[in-house]
């Protein structure tokens, strides 16, 4: 098992979190993970993406070049920009509350979910990113929702505990708009 | 027979390389027994300069690192953040201190890093035969400006103890002379007074001390001294800039 | 204890301060500015010191006082700042104070890119300063392998009084993998008795010193230096090797470029290609003897780097003519894809190359 998952998105939309997130969980499920973030004035531009490796075996590559197995992207720059990273048949989640258009295309498959409105729902906007790791979750059936919500507290601490619960939710609403 | 005078126990036994009047043998001397006087030197850590000085860790009687051109500040740092407890200097010539390291010393008084530095200026490079420094006097004649500095070309040369005086962090900065008996006996004070600065945890002290070159400049040792009150006093001149005990 | 998640640089600053290492001196520059940013906090909050120099210079200087007067310092930069370092790393050789150097390696020459690079390889290797001197020169290709190099770093360096580079690019600093603190296995150091500490009345001065004016007396001192390296030629060279007996084509590769090179492996086996893989862990020493063991298979060797060609020199230099070497590279920052590593294993397998 190997999933080499993109996240891109504007900076502030929590992407380097969810990349984190999916890390640690893949962590504390006893495999092997790396977390490679873009860096320099590439982040001062207001994109962000990192990549995520999740494996069985040793890491080798961290970057993901034409053979990511998904990628979450939150805003259509993201999208232009990384659907074509992805190898034949893999995962496209996209952010359809910024993103009013289709990935050019075909061999991949496409799923569409409205992060913000489903965060807004939540009673907070900035738990879009989580709906659509939920989301990414349920497809790619490979890291289990607990094992992100310890993950959670491990990355931004116990202080922020309080905040599990409707992390939880965001993740279970970004699963149920992927389910078939 | 009574001993009327004996060699400062805070210098070693190996004689001085230094060219016949040169200063730095009085200006070692004074060191040496400051560094005496106030019972430190078994607790004392030097850094010495690459210039004519360079050898400066063969003459103190204590612990010693040799340092790259200008950085001594900065080795001095290091020890000093590794050792509070140890008194720690640099001594360092115009070369070293004014040109190459001109960035070590004010970062190492803006920061009131607890070390004193023993700054000699004698307008000159010595070590390398007599090139112009950044110190050396508009129209003084050197190998790298033979018809005399030019102030159009190279500027008028850098008053460091003013510049120094600037910066929050430099507790204690005096410029002294050692060409009169009179003018050692105040060096000496300053010298003793720019470690008392250190050892009370003050900050930062510098002593620039106006030096003669009788080899580079050309004249005797006795010339070398007048031609150091003539010219170089009037340009440098000699008092006290900052001093802790004054709040000054 | 158990697994963190944490990025390189961090890593490297949790690491030092492991292996009891209580001063740091630097100077920010990307990719490595997270370590004096982390050792800020950290080395404090562990009873140490954490001062941010003016210059790199500056920096390199501090950890030469600070070497010098006993203590387990340690300074970080990245390529251009590591230029400016080395008229420091040669006096600190030149000396013999121990100390370790963090380079996380980005493109060049000059002021180059922020992206990682491996083109500091001559520099590392060959020493960047003036004089017959070397650094012991460890290049991780992991987070856990970082973390006990810059462990195992600090005790090389104290035992050979000698300052030891830990050489990794901008892709290691910023990455984030899973990393366990072991409790280093202990070694006997000598004591440090020839340290600036202050006489105390009780001893000669020491002196810390690069400088030897008599001809006879420097050489002897670079005697006693080439005596020294020598040691560290014979006991600790580093490095990963497998496949080598079967191989087609053998690969070398260190640090990042090593784990791309793992994944076409990977691919290229798929394919029916025999493959071995050659990863210096120690840069200086290089790995010259594991070179001997590649058997008769094999049709060529392919060395892959973030340079123009650099490791190539000493892979040429190991193998003694005994096959054709080739080079896979990319510069600025660009990182070697697996496939374009495949491509030229196939050529190299299949004759074509």
């Amino acid at each position: 098992m190997e999933q080499k998952v993109i996240m891109a998105g504007f900076g502030g939309q929590g992407i380097m979190a969810i990349g984190k997130l999916l890390a640690y969980a893949g962590m504390l499920e006893n495999r092997n993970v790396t977390w490679m973030p873009s860096y320099g004035p590439e982040m001062r531009g207001g994109t962000a993406n990192c990549a995520v490796v999740v494996s069985d075996d040793e890491v080798g590559s961290p970057l993901i070049s034409r053979d990511g197995t998904a990628a979450i992207v939150m805003n259509l720059p993201s999208m232009t920009k990384f659907e074509k990273e992805l190898v034949t048949g893999g995962k496209l989640i996209i952010n359809k509350s910024l993103i009013d258009a289709k990935p050019t295309r075909t061999d991949i498959d496409a799923y569409y979910v409205n992060a913000n409105e489903l965060a807004m729902e939540l009673g907070n906007a900035k738990v879009a990113n989580m709906v659509m790791l939920g989301a990414y979750l349920e497809l790619a059936k490979t890291i289990e929702t607990e094992s992100v919500l310890q993950a959670f507290v491990k990355v931004f601490g116990e202080e922020k505990s309080h905040l599990v619960p409707l992390n939880k939710e965001a993740l279970i609403k970004g699963a149920e708009a992927v389910k078939a | 027979m009574t001993m009327v005078y004996e060699k400062s126990k805070g210098l070693t036994d190996v004689p001085f390389h230094y060219c016949p009047g040169c200063t730095h043998g009085v200006i070692h001397k004074l060191v040496a027994e400051s560094l005496v006087e106030l019972g430190v030197l078994d607790d004392t850590i030097g850094v010495a300069p690459v210039g004519c000085s360079v050898l400066a860790y063969k003459y103190f009687n204590c612990d010693m690192q040799e340092a790259a051109h200008g950085r001594a500040p900065a080795v001095a740092t290091g020890i000093k953040r590794v050792h509070p407890d140890k008194v720690v200097f640099s001594y360092q010539g115009d070369g070293d201190l004014a040109s190459i390291g001109a960035g070590e010393i004010v970062h190492v008084a803006h920061r009131a890093e607890k070390i004193t530095t023993i700054f000699v200026n004698n307008a000159i490079y010595g070590m390398t035969g007599g090139q112009m420094a950044p110190t050396t006097l508009v129209g003084q004649k050197t190998t790298t400006s033979p018809l005399g500095r030019d102030e159009a070309l190279s500027g008028k040369p850098i008053r460091i103890s003013e510049m120094l005086a600037t910066i929050d962090g430099a507790k204690f900065v005096e410029r002294v002379s050692v060409d009169t008996p009179a003018n050692i006996r105040k060096a000496k004070k300053a010298i003793k007074r720019a470690f008392e600065c250190q050892i009370k945890g003050e900050g930062f002290a510098i002593v620039e001390v106006l030096s003669t070159c009788p080899t580079n400049w050309g004249l005797t040792p006795v010339k070398a001294l007048d031609w150091l009150k003539d010219n170089m006093i009037p340009y440098y001149p000699l008092g006290n800039f900052r001093n802790f005990e004054e709040g000054k | 204890m158990s697994k963190v998640l944490m990025k390189g640089n961090e890593a490297v600053g949790a690491a030092a301060i492991k292996a009891g290492c209580k001063y740091f001196f630097g100077y920010p520059i990307t990719p490595s500015s997270e370590i004096p940013e982390y050792m800020s906090k950290a080395l404090p909050e562990a009873g140490g010191v954490f001062l941010q120099a003016e210059s790199e210079v500056a920096a390199i200087n501090m950890v030469y006082g600070a070497g010098g007067a006993g203590a387990r310092v340690m300074t970080a930069s990245s390529s251009p700042g590591i230029s400016l370092k080395q008229e420091g790393i040669t006096y600190i050789a030149g000396a013999e104070v121990p100390c370790v150097i963090v380079n996380m390696m980005r493109g060049g020459p000059g002021l180059g890119s922020i992206q990682p690079g491996q083109a500091d390889y001559f520099q590392s290797t060959r020493g960047g300063g003036n004089g017959d001197y070397r650094t012991l020169c460890y290049a991780p290709s992991s987070i856990q392998e970082i973390v006990d190099l810059v462990i195992l770093g600090f005790d090389k360096a104290d035992y050979y009084r000698n300052p030891v580079l830990i050489v990794a690019d901008g892709m290691i600093g910023q990455m984030m993998e899973a990393v366990e603190f072991k409790d280093p296995a202990p070694i006997d150091l000598p004591e440090k008795d020839w340290a600036t500490t202050g006489t105390g009345g009780k001893r000669q001065p020491n002196v810390v010193n690069s400088l030897f004016l008599q001809a006879e007396e420097l050489q002897a001192h670079n005697d006693r230096l080439e005596k020294k390296y020598k040691l560290i030629e014979e006991n600790e060279v580093l490095y990963e090797a497998y496949g080598l007996e079967e191989a087609e084509v053998v690969l070398v590769a260190y640090g990042t470029t090593s784990r791309i090179v793992k994944t076409a492996m990977k691919q290229a086996e798929a394919k029916g290609i025999k493959v071995g893989i050659i990863r210096p862990i120690t840069l200086w020493p290089f790995p010259h003897d594991v070179f001997k063991t590649i058997g008769n298979n094999a049709k060529g060797i392919l060395t892959v780097e973030m340079s123009a060609g650099q490791m190539i020199d000493d892979v040429k230099i190991a193998v003694e003519g005994r096959l054709p070497v080739y080079f896979n590279g990319t510069q600025g920052g660009m990182v070697p894809t697996p496939a374009s590593v495949l491509a030229d294993i196939e050529k190299i397998a299949g004759g074509t190359k």
